[in-house]
């Protein structure tokens, strides 16, 4: 089970290269360390979780993704190329839906297409036809299509996450960055959305970071999956989680799959106790 | 009876409850209508005087208005500027606490000094008394838009235009509908003020010139063109309000 054979060879460049960043928010007294130098290469298409203690610079990881925020130290590659050289596709979501109240939830799913190129550009002849389609078609996929008319604040929390994937995914991202998108969702709500999410990422070449402090929600979802130290955070082991897909609910009850969470919790924890 | 219609029928009747009671209490106190005219004495006079009063309603709504109107671009200009811009709101927040902590009223004497008396300093003063509001609800309803939200959009790399577009103006709607109402009252105020002060027509200086010669129906009835005026604007914003920033109340539009 090593993490060697989910990569592709070694000539392609990865979608995505952390190359020794390190991250440090504010100056002089105040100087918070939050991740000390880090490496991660994350292949087109992989879809990696980061778990960690809180406060290990997980969400920092993916505000430096969706450029966000500037590495104090280290470089990332896009591509083979610095990130910035050229306009990254990127989608984001986080814990709370951040759906915009003032607009329907297919105006909402819609929106990127007004802001990214080249929608944009496309975005008034589009907006009442082709682009209202896609909406619909991702609405139709997550189950939302009955409620395209709604406005966010009518939707249970479960339903406004759909809404916030499908926004997130809406413009064909290469890169999807999502921050605990399913944390304040119950369990039986979280696993529904978890193979929502499986399938979104099946039937599309994105490329995804999870943030999550759910173990099995990380094992479930991802092919590779991070361990952060505590703050300054780095990576302590990157493991792969091979299971088949599609994967079921049914498959986390089995031995592979909660050794691997047992796994991941010593590891955890151990590291937690390291640092108090 | 719906909870709705009782809470108006409740309301409707504490209004006319209190004028009942108004009328009441000057007849069984005696109270003479040169001290506190009964509300069928204002009401009679409102009707003698209506050829008279109409003009000076007229000019009072004319003046509060274009002040008002002058008031709200000025107002929405400078909050959407000092609401996106961190270092416009820091710059320029001191300076407007201070100038909003002067009492408005308090430059008519100014006004009339640089304009003379009239028309101008009436307009001037409903526009300075309602600028502050609009101002400080509009930069709040911009500046405070969710860091998450904000990120996302950033990570679609919208520009600043295009997120004070698309997320910042909309969401500072409701600030801003809040603050229309209550500046449209504070216009009234500035108004009928310089009225009172330096104007020959208007209904402030109507009822200074009825009370001099002691028409006390007559000053009361000003009071209550006042009140009607100052009532129906604010109904008015509500209900555009209700229409435009509904679903700020969570109301289906
Ligand atoms: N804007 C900021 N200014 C100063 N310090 C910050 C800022 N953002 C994060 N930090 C610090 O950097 C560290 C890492 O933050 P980050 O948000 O990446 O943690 P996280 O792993 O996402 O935590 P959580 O699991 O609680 O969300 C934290 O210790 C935090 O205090
Ligand atoms: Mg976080």
């Amino acid at each position: 089970m090593m993490l060697e054979k989910n990569l592709k060879p070694a000539t392609v460049e990865p979608l995505i290269r952390f190359d020794r960043v390190a991250v440090t928010y504010g100056g002089g007294a105040e100087a918070t360390e939050a991740l000390t130098p880090t490496s991660l290469s994350v292949p087109e298409g992989d879809f990696v979780a980061l778990v960690g203690p809180s406060g290990c610079g997980k969400s920092t990881i993916l505000k430096l993704a969706a450029e966000l925020m500037k590495p104090s130290a280290g470089d990332i590659y896009f591509g083979g190329r610095e990130l910035g050289a050229k306009p990254v596709r990127v989608g984001m979501a986080f814990q709370s839906s951040t759906l915009l109240p003032w607009m329907s939830i297919r105006d909402n799913v819609m929106l990127p297409l007004k802001i990214v190129p080249p929608f944009r550009g496309q975005w008034r002849r589009k907006r009442g036809g082709e682009f209202r389609d896609r909406a619909d078609a991702l609405l139709e996929k997550t189950g939302l299509i009955d409620f395209a008319d709604k406005q966010p604040w009518q939707l249970s929390g479960g339903m406004q996450q759909r809404a916030n994937l499908c926004r997130a995914l809406i413009h064909d991202p290469d890169l999807l960055l999502l921050d605990e998108p399913f944390g304040a969702l119950d369990q039986f709500t979280r696993e529904e959305l978890w193979g929502t999410l499986q399938e979104l990422w099946m039937e599309r070449t994105v490329t995804v970071l999870l943030v999550t402090h759910d173990l099995r929600e990380a094992a479930f979802l991802a092919n590779r999956i991070c361990v952060m130290s505590p703050r300054p955070g780095r990576i302590l082991e990157d493991r792969a989680a091979d299971f088949p897909r599609p994967r079921t609910i049914d498959m986390t009850f089995e031995p592979d799959f909660a050794a691997v969470i047992q796994r991941l919790r010593g590891l955890i924890v151990h590291s937690r106790e390291g640092a108090r | 009876m719906s909870p709705d219609l009782r809470r108006r029928f409740a309301s409707a009747a504490l209004i006319v409850g209190v004028f009942v009671f108004w009328e009441l209490a000057c007849l069984v106190f005696g109270i003479s209508s040169l001290i506190l005219p009964r509300p069928s004495e204002i009401v009679g006079a409102l009707i003698e005087y209506a050829h008279g009063i109409w003009p000076h309603a007229a000019q009072t709504l004319y003046t509060t208005l274009t002040g008002f109107a002058f008031g709200v671009m000025i107002g929405l200009a400078l909050g959407v500027l000092i609401g996106s811009s961190r270092l416009a709101y820091d710059t320029a927040y001191p300076l407007l606490v201070g100038i909003s902590s002067i009492p408005k009223v308090a430059v008519v004497p100014i006004f009339v000094l640089w304009f003379g008396a009239g028309t101008v300093p009436a307009i001037l003063t409903a526009m300075i008394i309602c600028i502050f509001p609009i101002v400080v609800n509009v930069a709040t309803g911009i500046a405070t838009v969710e860091p998450e939200l904000e990120d996302v959009m950033k990570s679609m790399k919208a520009t600043k235009l295009d997120i004070l577009w698309n997320v910042g103006l909309p969401r500072a709607m409701p600030y801003f509908f809040a603050s229309l109402k209550v500046s449209v009252t504070l216009a009234f105020v500035g108004s009928v003020v310089a009225e009172t002060v330096a104007s020959n027509r208007g209904v402030g200086n109507m009822m200074m010139i009825a009370s001099s010669s002691f028409n006390v129906p007559l000053v009361f009835a000003g009071l209550f063109v006042l009140a009607a005026l100052g009532v129906s604007l604010y109904v008015i914003f509500s209900l555009i309000e209700r229409r435009v920033v509904g679903w700020a109340m969570r109301k289906a539009i």
